[in-house]
């Protein structure tokens, strides 16, 4: 496939131009088009053609069923950006404590340093699901008093611990790009550790973990899925609810859909944003 | 001298590694003195202002305040920073604060200054320097010689009992020393104690009380600007001295 911006073979006697209003540029955005609905229409008509089309068209992108299927897989998915949110707000705020404490230096803060080093190692070693399947099934059968045992509170519970722990590492990395003079400049003030990376490493080192931490917002959007495995009735579990009872999969396109009127806007602002921030980078080195 | 001693440093060793930087460093500076460090690069100079201020620990021998030894195991290095000031190299103002908020911070935040105290003092630090009009810049948008001035301004909003100055001018275009040297030689003719690295060796020997040669880790030769610079009595400090000529600097 031809990308567009790329250079292409040139006439002879012409000099290479990366004008997108020259005759050139005309020439590769006209190609580039081309090319792509040669592509798309070859691959639409591969899927069109095949022996079970009819079949798969019936049970993956029923109109009837759509419809039928629409008002709670909506209700679900509503639930799931809820989870998404609520789970941000504390992946967020715990990842950020988490990073602040594997940043402190010195023996006295050795306990608590290495208590976070575990936690992220732990957390970060266990795959999703298999946290949310130890908690949302786990805790809860212990039943112990005064421990809840919502499915929704350790749904949201393991993909905020499993998520702090990737986020908590985005942050520290962030915090060591700082200049070292800067932590020099504010404990020579006379400023705490604490107080040093809260004022003056912290707010740094945020601005450049945000394009690396938009990519976990995304992320987690679509993870936030897999609470289905508890049974908690989001998008994925009610369009798997209607596959049981009628063998008709279009309740998961629905839901497929749904996420990607989330995601696909999600990942077009982070590349904008991390566009942005580039250039302003050079500019500033310039 | 028969002022007090403000700072003394007793036989004082770092090393990074295996590289030893300062070996059995000993200086005394008395109150309203300014001691100029000389020395070429590699000497010493800013590691013994680093760990004046604490910010590196030293191996061995002790750094003593107004006779308070502050190398001593138990002490809090926050409060001992709070009564010294030290202005760096390349300034390490915080890009993310404006001058108002780069000088007021530790007042705000260590000192427990109230805020319109605090913003009060630094504008009237930040005029008398002729930073007035800058104080809500940000440092990006201010020269070298601005930001240097703030940074001196920062180290001074906590009244220090001793100002350590790091090579100032060293990150400065040309053009912009003199600004900075200005405000340092008002300072010394207020009497502040200041210990300074410099490579301005004209500068030194116009504002400094004493003047300490380090080479290898040792300050090799200490005494006025006049003998020091003048007539030194170590081959080495000659040595030095020579080059430091040639490239125009004295």
């Amino acid at each position: 496939m031809v990308e567009p911006g790329r250079q292409h073979p040139q006439p002879h006697g012409v000099k290479p131009t990366r004008s997108h209003f020259g005759e050139e540029g005309a020439r590769s955005a006209l190609i580039a088009a081309a090319s792509t609905v040669v592509f798309v229409a070859a691959i639409v008509a591969l899927v069109l053609t095949s022996d079970t089309w009819p079949k798969v068209r019936q049970q993956f992108f029923n109109w009837d069923d759509a419809r039928t299927v629409w008002p709670a897989i909506w209700k679900g998915f509503q639930r799931n950006l809820w989870m998404f949110a609520v789970a941000e707000v504390f992946i967020l705020a715990g990842s950020l404590v988490v990073a602040m404490v594997r940043s402190l230096r010195g023996p006295a803060f050795f306990p608590i340093r290495a208590l976070a080093t575990i936690y992220v190692d732990l957390f970060r070693g266990l795959p999703l699901y298999l946290v949310l399947i130890l908690m949302g099934f786990g805790i809860p059968a212990l039943d112990i008093d005064g421990v809840p045992n919502s499915v929704w509170f350790w749904g949201v519970t393991a993909l905020v611990l499993s998520y702090s722990a990737y986020t908590a590492e985005v942050f520290r990395g962030a915090m060591d790009s700082v200049h070292e003079s800067q932590r020099a400049a504010a404990r020579s003030l006379g400023l705490t550790q604490v107080q040093t990376l809260w004022y003056a490493i912290v707010p740094q080192a945020v601005r450049n973990a945000i394009p690396a931490l938009l990519n976990g917002l995304i992320s987690l959007q679509k993870d936030v899925a897999l609470v289905a495995v508890l049974g908690y009735r989001e998008a994925l579990r009610e369009a798997d609810i209607y596959k049981s009872r009628t063998f008709n999969y279009t309740g998961f396109v629905v839901a497929a859909v749904l996420f990607l009127i989330i995601s696909v806007p999600l990942a077009r602002f982070t590349d904008w944003y991390t566009e942005r921030d580039r250039r302003r980078r050079q500019q500033r080195a310039v | 001298m028969n002022a007090p001693t403000k700072l003394a440093v007793r036989d004082v060793y770092k090393s990074f590694g295996d590289r030893a930087v300062l070996q059995g460093i000993d200086l005394a500076v008395s109150e309203h003195e300014v001691v100029c460090l000389i020395g070429s690069s590699g000497s010493g100079k800013s590691t013994l202002l680093r760990c004046i201020d604490l910010l590196e620990s030293i191996d061995h021998g002790e750094i003593a305040i107004e006779g308070e030894v502050i190398t001593a195991p138990g002490v809090n290095p926050n409060l001992v920073r709070r009564r010294i000031g030290i202005v760096f190299q390349s300034f390490n103002l915080f890009p993310h604060l404006n001058v108002l908020n780069n000088v007021t911070l530790a007042a705000r935040r260590v000192h427990g200054v109230a805020r319109a105290d605090a913003e009060a003092r630094a504008r009237e630090l930040l005029d008398r320097f002729g930073l007035g009009e800058k104080v809500e810049e940000y440092p990006d948008r201010l020269s070298g010689g601005q930001q240097q001035r703030v940074a001196i301004v920062r180290a001074l909003m906590g009244d220090p009992d001793l100002l350590l100055l790091d090579e100032i001018t060293s990150a400065l275009d040309p053009e912009l020393v003199g600004e900075v040297l200005g405000v340092i030689r008002g300072l010394a003719e207020a009497g502040l104690t200041m210990v300074l690295a410099t490579h301005e060796m004209g500068f030194a020997r116009d504002v400094a009380t004493n003047v300490a040669f380090l080479d290898q880790g040792r300050v090799l030769e200490l005494g006025p600007p006049d003998q020091v610079l003048r007539a030194p009595n170590e081959e080495r400090t000659r040595r030095f001295l020579r080059r430091v000529i040639d490239a125009g600097r004295l």
